[in-house]
């Protein structure tokens, strides 16, 4: 189905903005914007990324050696109980109680283990943000270039890493260059040990030899499939593996064995394959990490890498088949800006295309969720529930399926309508009856994109919690 | 991809990107010969390896190739001998024992026709069952059904069913299909449900299609007792390593296989597991992919013990998109490659036989060097199914549902009909 494309009318323009932009509307904010709805998005763009400067979160090198430190002790913790449970044997059995009660009290630390607690924390952390964003637009780059470039917390260490890998190798590249998302991205230790670059050991490099290992392409693959030049676009079983062969070394300072710099980037030389490499027909001669560099380089600014991105932001927030003009126009900007994401965001959503195009995507269930609690004044009282909703709705945080990252494409999302409803049933008993009143409700959630069927089952319901339910289930709220 | 750990909410996870379909089409020329067929297909993302599945202990040049990876029948943990040639891999004992039974078929060097080597453009292909990635939006499968007749049964043809939120393209297309999710929140109430869905009717005919849908599979999870836990539906917990993903697999494939096995129930269905790129550390006897195929070989399990008699007229099939590089790699791992194995298991199958034009794994034999050089057309094994046990139409086989594979014969004599 198709909503009608959104009139001229500015209070339809803003309720636009806020729903394909950012993440929906608070109430009063489509008033807020509806004096220049344009000019608000490019606001909030000239404003930039919001660092997030909680001081409960570390870095992720810190991350990194604490896990593993938490992880060495644990195993002690195994090792002593073994021992005790050994010699205790022979303990009375009163005694034995009370010891071992004791015993577990001292071990047993309260709360979930050190990994999740910190991606609990990250995530409370990413989806604040969201929430307290005006529009939204910035927070929504920040969750676009974030699954583009994503890792999977059920990768070892990558569970305590993910959430400040969005902080340090996206967040503060989100309007910058390209090519320096790109390079601090390709560095991060989360990215190298999700894809196994960190293991990778050029065939003929002095550990290589030494030790008998080799090369794993599975990074140099997906920089060129996924991240950067895309599928099919000419590169060929040799480029991958000489690209794999050219980031060997590409490493992490093992926390076990560097007490300071563990869970750093670490350019291993040892690691790296020695000699020049032929990539996309072009001759790196480079030594060392500049080598990498180089390529990533010519990577980052190759036509392909210029249709790849421009294709995907415009699906991601314009249509599912991305207008061809829209897209040839984005990836020129990024073109002739030598990847200026700045601009090319800039050209995105002042395209005649970004307000024209009828409302036909449903929203992503991450999107969907804040979208709800914003719409609702709902604040985050326990993570859990977030986390817990977005694994429901088949989007968990920072998990996805496959180095792909989750489809931007609506038609892989409308199965999980069922459970959608039951997250917006929860969602409005958690609100109960403040809800206020379900015309002002709806009117602050969507203004006038509301059709007159949505205004009327949703004044209808014979509950508060009802009508907010519906509202947010409503086919103008669901899709943008 | 990589290899996934086990870490605590692996089973989650999968809840949200294994997924399980089927529709309310009845293989209609097949009913009026008396049979009632079942046929479910199992998608492993991620590519199989298939040596490491199926080893080729006869074949000379096999230890040579992957030294101590390599199963043998002398291996800590002996492979499980197949015929000869071919021994499983130890992780399989109830695929092994369906094989002996006749109840199950092993198809090796198999491929579909895509050559490269990206996952994605791989399951496209696998998926979708045309020639080249990116040509179509609609799976083999859905196509399939969209030759035969819908059912004119109580529910209105309606009963179909598949699991989690996520719609993958092998089942995408015109033919309906449904989702269903095990519950865990407590659900709208009915009012709301017929509220919401009375407002999609008059704005949003997709919304209303896919809530209505699931409403009538709801209905049935509640009437089947598949709205409850694992454990109160008599899947035993499972313990150690792997545990989500033993549960997880056992569990969506039990509730798929009690699904078709009703009387009223849907025929024909799709589920996907992921987890199957093993780059490093690929765990052929005890580590990762063990597991893996540990999950697998209790999913196959709990499909025959789901099936109950209908096991009887039954075909599973089990394929990836390609398979992983002949020799390991620098990480105790395999890259991505071309052929790999296929599995079929199932009480209609003429099975007990492993199907392969063995290439040979010496370095002269391996595709560009590095890979299993594929030797069958998967499109054939699935056409020789969906003919044979399916009757789907010769015609629509090689035009509508696999484009362009007139040239591929359907593999006859899988099924014993």
């Amino acid at each position: 189905m198709s909503l009608d494309p959104v009139s001229s009318d500015s209070r339809a323009q803003a309720a636009l903005a806020l729903h394909r932009f950012g993440f929906g509307p608070k109430p009063g904010d489509i008033d807020r914007l509806a004096a220049d709805p344009r000019g608000a998005l490019l606001a909030e763009l000239n404003a930039g990324p919001r660092p997030i400067d909680d001081p409960a979160l570390a870095s992720s090198a810190e991350d990194a050696r604490a896990t593993v430190a938490f992880q060495m002790e644990k195993k002690r913790e195994r090792e002593a109980r073994r021992m005790q449970a050994s010699s205790g044997n022979e303990m009375a059995g009163q005694n034995m109680m009370a010891s071992g009660e004791s015993n577990e009290m001292s071990v047993r630390k309260p709360g979930p283990p050190l990994p999740q607690k910190i991606y609990l924390g990250e995530a409370q952390a990413h989806y604040q943000a969201a929430l307290d964003a005006d529009i939204g637009l910035v927070e929504r780059l920040v969750w676009f270039w974030s699954n583009h470039f994503c890792v999977s917390a059920d990768k070892g260490l990558v569970r305590s890493l993910c959430g400040a890998y969005e902080r340090e190798a996206i967040r503060p590249h989100v309007l910058g260059k390209f090519s320096d998302m790109l390079l601090a991205v390709e560095t991060h230790p989360a990215m190298l040990l999700y894809l196994d670059n960190a293991r990778s050991f050029g065939p003929d490099s002095i550990a290589g030899e030494r030790r008998h290992k080799g090369l794993n392409e599975n990074l140099g693959r997906e920089i060129m499939e996924l991240h950067t030049l895309g599928v099919r676009s000419g590169y060929t079983q040799a480029d991958v593996t000489n690209f794999a062969k050219v980031i060997t070394g590409w490493s992490v300072y093992p926390p076990r064995r560097f007490a300071e710099r563990g869970g750093e980037f670490w350019f291993n030389e040892r690691m790296h394959e020695p000699g020049a490499q032929t990539v996309l027909g072009r001759n790196y001669a480079e030594r060392g990490f500049a080598q990498g560099r180089a390529v990533l380089e010519m990577l980052a600014h190759h036509p392909a890498t210029a249709n790849h991105i421009a294709t995907k932001l415009v699906r991601h927030f314009i249509a599912d088949d991305p207008p061809a003009d829209l897209v040839a126009r984005l990836a020129k900007r990024f073109r002739d800006t030598g990847g200026d994401l700045m601009q090319v965001t800039q050209a995105l959503v002042t395209a005649p295309e970004a307000w024209r195009a009828p409302r036909t995507k449903l929203k992503k269930p991450g999107e969907w969720m804040m979208a709800a609690m914003r719409t609702s004044g709902l604040q985050i009282r326990d993570v859990r529930r977030l986390v817990n909703a977005q694994n429901l709705l088949g989007e968990p945080l920072w998990r996805p399926p496959a180095p792909k990252g989750f489809s931007d494409d609506s038609a892989a999302w409308v199965d999980g309508l069922a459970e959608r409803l039951d997250i917006a049933n929860q969602t409005a008993r958690l609100v109960g009856n403040n809800g206020g009143e379900p015309d002002a409700m709806v009117d602050a959630a969507l203004g006038p994109l509301a059709s007159a069927e949505t205004r009327q089952t949703v004044r209808r319901a014979e509950s508060r919690p009802q009508a907010l339910a519906l509202l947010l289930m409503s086919p103008e709220f669901q899709r943008r | 991809m990589s290899n996934v750990f086990h870490a605590p909410s692996r089973r989650e996870l999968l809840l949200a990107s294994g997924v399980l379909f089927a529709w309310a089409h009845l293989p209609r020329a097949a009913l009026a010969e008396g049979r009632d067929p079942r046929f479910l297909t199992i998608v492993l993302r991620g590519a199989l390896d298939g040596l490491a599945a199926v080893a080729p202990v006869g074949d000379p040049d096999w230890v040579r190739l992957r030294g101590d990876n390599a199963l043998t029948l002398g291996s800590a943990t002996p492979a499980l001998p197949l015929d000869g040639f071919f021994a499983l891999n130890p992780a399989m004992p109830n695929l092994a024992r369906m094989y002996r039974a006749g109840h199950a078929t092993i198809v090796h060097a198999v491929a579909s026709p895509y050559r490269e080597r990206s996952h994605f453009d791989g399951q496209d292909v696998l998926e979708s069952g045309f020639v080249k990635p990116g040509a179509a939006d609609t799976g083999w499968l859905n196509r399939a059904l969209a030759t035969m007749a819908p059912a004119e049964r109580a529910r209105g043809g309606k009963e179909a069913f598949a699991v989690g939120p996520v719609t993958p393209l092998i089942v995408r297309g015109a033919a309906p299909v449904m989702s269903w999710t095990p519950p865990k929140l407590p659900p709208a109430t009915e009012d709301t449900v017929m509220r919401l869905l009375d407002l999609y009717r008059h704005t949003d005919p997709a919304l209303a299609r896919a809530l209505e849908e699931r409403i009538d599979l709801a209905k049935i999870a509640r009437e089947g007792g598949l709205a409850m836990s694992p454990q109160k539906r008599g899947i035993p917990a499972q313990k150690g390593p792997g545990a989500y993903i033993k549960t997880y697999f056992a569990d969506s494939a039990g509730a798929a296989a009690k699904f078709l096995a009703r009387d009223d129930g849907p025929r024909i269905g799709a589920l996907a597991f992921d987890g199957w790129d093993t780059h490093a550390d690929e765990g052929v006897a005890n580590g990762h992919l063990a597991l893996w195929l540990d999950a697998l070989d209790g999913a196959l399990a709990a499909v025959e013990s789901g099936m109950g008699p209908a096991w009887k007229e039954t075909v599973v099939s089990v394929v990836t998109e390609f398979g992983r590089t002949a020799r390991i790699n620098g990480t105790a791992g395999t890259d991505h490659g071309t052929a790999t194995v296929a599995f079929l298991a199932g009480g209609a199958l003429k099975g007990g036989r492993v199907v392969a034009d063995w290439p040979g794994v010496g370095e002269a034999h391996l595709y560009q060097d590095r890979d299993l050089k594929p030797t069958t057309d998967l499109r054939a094994v699935l056409k020789g199914v969906l003919r044979d046990h399916l009757r789907v139409d010769a015609r629509a086989l090689d035009d509508a549902i696999f484009p362009g594979s007139a040239s591929v014969k359907p593999m006859g004599g899988l099924v014993s009909t």
